[in-house]
């Protein structure tokens, strides 16, 4: 079973599990049996064709708490069959679901209807809302069937209509909104049943993409916010790589490869993966912090107009990060400036520093980047709580980041800013000016 | 050879109507009786009260489900009716034809929506239809007089007979093709079937069981016509004795008559449906759903709303543009 999780990681006994999945199967047609046992001797999914459709074969995995775990295939790989199942919209050929440690396959209908009203609500393609009602009673339907009183429901169901931004549309009926606003109906719903565990079913795949876009931004909002577990499934990798803590591959029915966006977009397990993330958005993917250097290209203030030249002269770059107490970023020195200072006698280094240094959060994607590079020439400082610097990101950097080539192939230098000054000049010019200034 | 060779099919299907006769009288002369009742009932209803209460009553229906055109037409039929001097056959056919309505939609709904969650009873229960619809009218009549004796009750219950299948059909049909992602997220939230088919199925279906509903009802008026042959009374009396007598004259004064009324319950039925813009009833209700949204300060129209979105949308534009750049 393990040739199917390879990327997992080792169960660590401090995460609770949310969702169990177990050598889950299922198989469409007269004898699904027969066609499991027949793919189980190694005949493949077309070979067994005759006796049943195989939509999921031998699926196994845990999700976290907390987590977004994004099923990602191509259409027909069974991830929607794969989902139904883990609320028992589809009863399995072979394998178990638990949710919340309560078992979903195999149970009288009853007991499903408990754990489905408990336990796990589900988000579809296209919206599924109830026509004949208005949004707040659409919201509020999940906790009508848990047999929530009506004031309470409505109040409830406010809440999260308020949070998903659509207060001004309560008693609006489904119809008159647009499909954006249809679906955060449809996701407030599932929201206010109150459930540990969401299934989303391609929620945003009928989108249109900016719209899209927006939805799956405020998706990880409300998910930081309420700590839901989400299986979310989608056909778009970049969408698997921008919401997903945790990806599942899947391919024929088989899940493929489990892993971070991260190892998936840079260890993909075979070549089918590997494929399949070439033409991913890496902008989205990446983050400040995952293409961030250490930052040789700093000084504290502290060390003056001599220490700034030496520093440049050193790391051979045309501007230098100046830091202040607590590594805060004070803003940037040019060459040009530091020589002149220095030639001049200055000792502070103060009034040469450049403000204009653009901060960004390590957890900021790329996509937003490159707009702040371009915009200030000077390099990118990341910073952390605090104002503190962790790190910087050159120019080149980023392109390299964008482009997955190597950072270290020599003709990229020119894409940044040479330093404007020969190395020798500032070599000069510190032998020229007497070290005394410095001193203090 | 093949000349000795003969199928009664017949034989044996007269023998099984007599065996059920002699058997079964108790259970034939028990519906017989509730079916009179009720048939006593709607006659009452529909005759007893004078001429121009009951054309009052049936255009303020009209009015209410149509609007002032629907309230008009009626009015100007219903006097034809008048004038032509049919009136009291003209409410003894709507009595028949309501009362049969009755007893075909208790038993085409519920049977419709059992056929749609078993695919076992449909396939079962479509032949039968088959053969209830296409089966000639008049057939129904001849076992009808054997077990219910002439009158009003053999005639309604072949119209019953007659008028079941297309109740059944679209009952099925309608829930059936109630979009199934929305009845999956019942099923997601944990509804019981029960409710899934009280508050998303039915509600749904809705508009193909009123159109199943209206072809009962006019296949109902159309078969107690015929049914007039086995002794039931109204407008199909003086139709039978037009054709006996070659009377041109009596024949179309009660076949006009027909019609009107076919149209006046056509019309009605098709609007419960669907209740137009324009339908007083519809009107009083929007009015009402105004009313309640009333406190909340929402824009007002759809147009409104395509703008709100429209905002929304710009805002990520500035970004998607970014990222081309990127």
């Amino acid at each position: 079973m393990t040739a199917s999780r390879p990327n997992q990681a080792a169960p660590d006994p401090h995460d609770d599990v949310a969702l169990r999945v177990e050598h889950l199967s299922k198989v469409f047609g007269r004898r699904p049996k027969e066609a499991l046992a027949r793919i189980a001797a190694g005949a493949s999914r077309d070979e067994a064709a005759k006796l049943g459709t195989a939509a999921v074969v031998d699926a196994s995995f845990d999700v976290r708490r907390g987590e977004i775990f994004v099923v990602m295939g191509l259409s027909g790989s069974g991830k929607s069959t794969l989902i139904r199942m883990l609320n028992g919209l589809l009863e399995p050929t072979e394998g178990t679901v638990d949710v919340g440690g309560e078992r979903v396959t195999g149970v009288d209908a009853k007991r499903l209807r408990g754990v489905r009203r408990s336990q796990v609500s589900m988000v579809f393609q296209h919206f599924a809302l109830l026509p004949h009602r208005t949004v707040l009673e659409n919201v509020a339907y999940g906790l009508e069937i848990q047999g929530v009183g009506r004031e309470r429901r409505q109040q409830l169901a406010r809440d999260v209509i308020r949070r998903v931004g659509l207060e001004a549309w309560e008693t609006r009926m489904p119809s008159e909104l647009s499909g954006g606003m249809q679906q955060r109906v449809g996701i407030a719903r599932a929201l206010c049943a109150d459930t540990p565990v969401l299934l989303m079913d391609e929620a945003f795949s009928a989108l249109d993409p900016l719209i899209r876009r927006e939805m799956q931004e405020q998706l990880v909002e409300l998910q930081a916010e309420l700590g839901k577990t989400i299986v979310f499934i989608t056909h778009d990798l970049n969408e698997a790589m921008f919401l997903g803590d945790r990806i599942a591959v899947m391919r024929d029915g088989r899940i493929v490869q489990i892993g971070s966006p991260e190892e998936i977009l840079t260890d993909p397990a075979n070549d089918y993966v590997a494929q399949f993330v070439q033409d991913v958005d890496r902008a989205r993917v990446l983050t400040a912090a995952s293409v961030m250097e250490p930052p040789a290209a700093a000084v504290p203030i502290t060390v003056g107009p001599r220490g700034a030249l030496k520093a440049l002269r050193d790391a051979q770059t045309s501007t230098l990060l100046v830091t202040g107490p607590g590594r805060t970023v004070l803003g940037a020195v040019r060459d040009r400036d530091v020589m002149r200072a220095v030639q001049a006698g200055e000792r502070e280094l103060r009034p040469l520093v450049d403000a204009g240094v653009q901060q960004v959060d390590p957890d900021t994607s790329l996509a937003e980047l490159p707009e702040l590079a371009i915009t200030s020439g000077l390099p990118l400082a990341v910073v952390g709580d605090g104002g503190r610097l962790l790190g910087v990101i050159p120019r080149v950097m980023l392109l390299a980041a964008l482009g997955n080539v190597p950072t270290d192939t020599s003709e990229l230098q020119v894409v940044d800013l040479p330093p404007a000054l020969d190395a020798r000049l500032l070599t000069q010019t510190l032998d020229a000016t007497p070290e005394v200034h410095d001193a203090r | 050879m093949l000349d000795d060779l003969r199928l009664p099919l017949g034989t044996w299907v007269e023998a099984g109507v007599d065996w059920v006769t002699v058997n079964l009288a108790v259970v034939f002369d028990a519906i017989r009786a509730v079916v009179l009742a009720l048939f006593g009932v709607a006659e009452t209803a529909f005759t007893q009260p004078p001429e121009p209460v009951m054309i009052a009553i049936l255009t303020l229906l009209a009015f209410a489900v149509r609007g002032w055109r629907m309230a008009l037409g009626t009015v100007l039929g219903l006097a034809v009716i008048v004038l032509v001097g049919q009136w009291d056959n003209a409410m003894l056919t709507l009595s028949l034809t309501v009362v049969a309505a009755l007893f075909a939609l208790l038993i085409a709904i519920p049977l419709g929506i059992w056929a749609a969650r078993s695919d076992t009873v449909s396939a079962i229960v479509r032949p039968v239809l088959d053969f209830l619809q296409t089966m000639p009218a008049f057939v129904y009549l001849i076992p009808a007089i054997i077990l219910f004796r002439i009158g009003v009750v053999p005639g309604i219950i072949a119209t019953i007979a007659f008028a079941l299948a297309p109740g059944v059909r679209l009952t099925e049909l309608g829930i059936r093709g109630v979009n199934k992602e929305i009845v999956e997220a019942g099923h997601a939230f944990g509804a019981s079937p029960g409710r899934i088919l009280r508050q998303i199925q039915l509600p749904l279906a809705l508009p193909t069981i009123m159109t199943g509903v209206n072809q009962i009802i006019m296949l109902s008026l159309s078969m107690v016509v015929i049914a007039a042959m086995v002794g039931a009374r109204g407008l199909g009396q003086d139709i039978v004795q037009s054709l006996q007598r070659i009377d041109i004259a009596l024949g179309f004064e009660a076949g006009i008559s027909v019609v009107i009324l076919a149209i006046i319950l056509d019309r009605c039925t098709n609007a419960l449906g669907s209740l137009q813009q324009h339908s007083p009833i519809a009107r009083l209700r929007a009015r009402s759903v105004a009313a309640r949204r009333a406190p909340s300060p929402a824009p007002a129209t759809t147009g409104a709303a395509a703008s709100a979105v429209a905002q929304t949308d710009t805002g990520r534009v500035g970004s998607a543009v970014g990222e081309e750049r990127a």
